[in-house]
This record gives C-alpha cells, structure tokens and sequence, in this order.
C-alpha cells in the first residue's frame, strides 16, 4: 500500500448503549479517514466513549449506524490498556498467543515474532514468565504480541495509562519507535494531551459524552523527531493549549 | 556469609518453630494420658468413653483378625471413587453453565436450594434408587460435594479478568479457545482449594452414607459399636477417621505445592 492512501473511511459512527433504566447516547457523528502510515490520537474527556471507537473498528461492538469503509483485507492489532499478558505462559509463549488463535503458527510468522523479540531486547527473557519482568518491557512484550499477527493498523486504548509517570515517556517513546520502524498505521485512544500531541500526525478531540469531534488537529511539528524530543518543541506548547482549551478542564471555580 | 544479626534472625524463625511443634505433641500426648489416668481411677465411665488402652487394643484385635485394613480400604476406595466422579462431574457441569450464560441463570435457583439442602434427607430416596450398596454410599457423597464444586468452580470461571477476554476477543477467538487458552490454565490453581474442601466434603458423604447402608467400611465399623454397645469399637472408628483424615489433607497439600512452583 503506498504511504498517504486513505484505508479506512468512517463515516457518521453512532452508538447508543442500553442499561434497564434508560439509554446512553455515546458517541455520535463520528467520521473520519486514516491515511497509511498515519498515527492519528483521539483525546477526549474520561469516560466519554472513546474506547468505544476502537472497540467497533476491532469488531468487538457494533455501532449503532454508521458505516465503516476498508479494504476486507485490512487487518487490526488491538492493545489494551493494560498488558494482559498471562502469567502462567512465558514471554515467547504470550507472544504467540494471537498466532495460536489464528492459526498462523507458521514459518514466516514464527521467524517475525523471533526477529521482534531479539530486535526489541527481549531475546534473553524468552523463556522467563511476566512476574520477572518491569513494567515497561511488559508493554513491549504486549506490543509484540499484537504485531505477531502482522497487523495494518494498531488500535491503542490508553496503552500507557497503567504505567507510572516516569515509565510511561520512556515506554511511549518506545512504542512510537516500533510502530514507525514496523510501518504500521495506528490509532490511539487517551486522555493524555501531551502523549496525544508528542506521538500523533493528527489529533482528534473529542467533547464530553455524547462524543462529538470538537476539533482535527494536524500535528505540524518542524524538525519533528521521537516523543519525547517532540515535547520539547514550541509547537508542542501551542497545540497542548489549544487541545487543553478545547476539552475545557477547568477548576470549578467556586459558587 | 550471612551478617550475625541475620544468624540470629535465623536461629529465631528456628527456635519458634520447634517450640510450636513441641507445645503440639505435648498436648496431644497430655490428652491421652490424662485420658488413660481417668480411665484407670475410674474418674470417667469406660463403657461410654473408652480409654487409649482399650481403643489400641481394639486396633489389635481387627488387625489380628485381618479386618482392620479391609474396613480402611473399602472407606478409602469409596472415598477415592466418589472424588474423582465428584471433582469431573462439577467441573465439567461449571464449564458447561459457563458456556451457556442463558442455562446458568436458569438453573441458579435450583442450586442455590440444592446446595442449603440437608442432603442427609436424601438418604432414603437414594436407598431405594440405589439399593443397599456401595453404589448409595457414593451417590450419597457425590450429592454432598458436587453441587459445591458446581457453584465454586464456575463462580471462579466467570469472575475471570474480563480484559483478558477482550483481548482474546480481539484475536477473533471463539468459545472454546477462550476457555482452554484462558478460563481453564488461569482457574487452575483455584480448582486445587476446591479440592480440598471436595475431599472432605466427599468424606463426610461416604460416612454419612456407610451409616445408612453398608457391609464393610470405618463408617460401618462405628454404626455396628453403636448398635451392639460396644463403644470401644465406636472410638476406634472415630480415631481411625481422624488419621485417615490428616493422611488425606497432607495428600493434598503435597500435591497443592507440586502444582504450584
């Protein structure tokens, strides 16, 4: 696929919930493209029905209306908010969970997650299980986990927000480095700005529920390099305040 | 090189540990001594309560006439039987109501009244069904522990981490992958809890049953002292039980700490 083809096409995405009491109108006029090779975040309020986007994209829910437009080859990676990896299987074995599933045990694919894992350092702990792992080479393991299947796009939902401050630049920064290196598209669900404006070509913010897209960002950052590199830049400054103002989290102030 | 405060440390965890089995066995013994000393100055009746004396040469006597482990046997094989029947009957009933929500909801009711139902009650529809024989014994003790194993097992499958089954999900996996993958494997460990108390449950059921109907057996044993008043045969029985009952939760929990590194 060449880079900048528009893969994905949503168009007027609607989801309502229902509880016995009444029912919830979560996200609503929902549109947007995703071009390939595009790493596009959605920030947004908590709890205002962002995940929800990802979980419809990933074939876990169905939307209310709406359609979605891809090509039916088109394959999505999911990334949880937490690692989930299992305990009891060790790290190359969490790897090929997906591979298991799918039925994809194969050659090529067993030499893609064999490659991933000496390339990202976690060669030496192949056969180690999760609890002897930090935080941070946990999430690269999940990484991994989701590429093995060899994913077009990742669907990230708040995938650092289990991770303490310190750890979560680093790994953030690490998981921008394989998803570029790896070519893959990605959409990121957060309700972090400055993870949304350092990592992302495009920002999408997204109002208090029901969702609807307040404002598209692109994210023009001159000299624009890693996470981390990318806060530093003025143009970080700006757009974090422009996003801050959008979502409105202002103090209460007084009565 | 360990530092000296460490050592003594140490020498600590071990001196607590030796005192706490020492105070055990001095109580134990005290019991029966101070049970053999009434005895003997006639402080207690012996007819009803017995004396070590009397219970060991009871044991003697069944060993002489080579009952004795015939009776543990035919317990412990009842025992044994009625486990395993029990265990894969409840395991296999929680996986199905895991699998099929909409049964699970229909059937809650009925377990819940199962489970608070004396099952003893049940003792002479299961005769007639059953017959006087083994097969009563081990229907009794699998009325008493699978309805428990039922309820705990799939309370443990269905509180399983629901993330992970997205992520599952997310792999497009279906049913029985994410019940081998995950259900399974990750339960594992609390099914072995579930055992323990299984096995005494599937105890209380084989004596409860040996009491009703049997030819053979410790429970019988006790049944038959009863009858005839001979409660030297009735302590027998009982200590023979709790011997049989330590053996049993120590089988367990060797296999608790196999299964667990």
């Amino acid at each position: 696929m060449p880079k900048n083809e528009i893969i994905l096409k949503i168009k007027d995405i609607k989801k309502t919930y229902h509880t016995k009491k009444n029912e919830i109108l979560a996200v609503d006029n929902f549109s947007f493209n995703l071009k390939n090779g595009e790493f596009v975040a959605i920030v947004g309020p908590s709890g205002c029905g962002k995940s929800t986007i990802l979980s419809i994209l990933c074939g876990l829910e169905e939307a209310s209306s709406g359609t979605i437009e891809m090509d039916d080859n088109l394959k999505f990676g999911y990334m949880l908010q937490s690692d989930n990896l299992f305990e009891w299987r060790t790290i190359y074995k969490n790897c090929l969970l997906g591979l298991e599933i799918k039925s994809l045990k194969d050659k090529e694919h067993l030499d893609y997650v064999n490659k991933l894992l000496k390339t990202y350092g976690l060669e030496e702990f192949k056969n180690a299980y999760p609890s002897n792992l930090s935080g941070g080479m946990r999430q690269r393991v999940s990484l991994i986990r989701t590429l093995a299947t060899k994913p077009d796009v990742l669907l990230l939902d708040e995938p650092f927000s289990a991770l303490d401050q310190e750890t979560r630049l680093a790994v953030s920064d690490d998981v921008y480095k394989i998803i570029k290196r790896e070519n893959k598209s990605a959409i990121m669900v957060t309700h972090d700005i400055g993870e949304a404006v350092s990592m992302a070509d495009r920002v999408i913010v997204l109002s208090d529920r029901p969702s609807v897209i307040k404002n598209i960002y692109e994210i023009k950052i001159e000299d624009r390099k890693n996470p981390i590199e990318n806060r530093q830049t003025k143009e970080f400054a700006k757009y974090y305040n422009l996003i801050w103002k959008d979502i409105g989290y202002h103090v209460q102030s007084g009565t | 090189m360990y530092s000296l405060e460490h050592k003594k440390f140490l020498k600590k965890i071990k001196t607590t540990s030796i005192l706490v089995h020492t105070v055990q066995i001095v109580i134990i013994v005290a019991i029966i001594a101070v049970w053999q000393i009434a005895a003997d100055n006639e402080w207690i009746n012996t007819f009803i309560y017995s004396s070590p004396r009397a219970i060991l040469g009871t044991i003697g006597d069944l060993y002489q006439d080579g009952t004795l482990f015939h009776h543990i046997g035919v317990t412990f094989y009842e025992v044994i039987l009625s486990f395993i029947l029990g265990t894969i009957i409840g395991v296999v009933t929680a996986s199905i109501l895991w699998r099929f929500k909409f049964l699970s909801r229909v059937v809650d009711p009925y377990l819940t009244i199962l489970n608070s139902l004396p099952k003893v009650s049940l003792g002479p529809v299961i005769i007639i069904i059953a017959g006087a024989g083994v097969k009563s014994i081990i229907l009794m003790a699998l009325f008493i522990s699978v309805i428990v194993t039922v309820i705990n097992v799939h309370q443990a499958f269905i509180s399983t981490d629901s993330n992970k089954i997205k992520l599952l999900e997310s792999f497009k996996a279906t049913k029985s992958q994410i019940f081998f993958k995950l259900i399974w494997p990750s339960n594992f460990r609390n099914m072995v809890s579930t055992f323990k108390v299984n096995l005494g449950l599937v105890f209380i059921g084989v004596i409860m049953g040996e009491f009703l109907v049997s030819k053979a057996g410790v429970g019988y044993l006790i049944m038959y002292g009863s009858q005839v008043f001979n409660l030297n045969l009735v302590m027998t029985g009982i200590i023979i039980l709790a011997i049989m009952a330590s053996l049993m939760y120590y089988l367990i929990v060797f296999f608790e700490h196999k299964y667990q590194k």
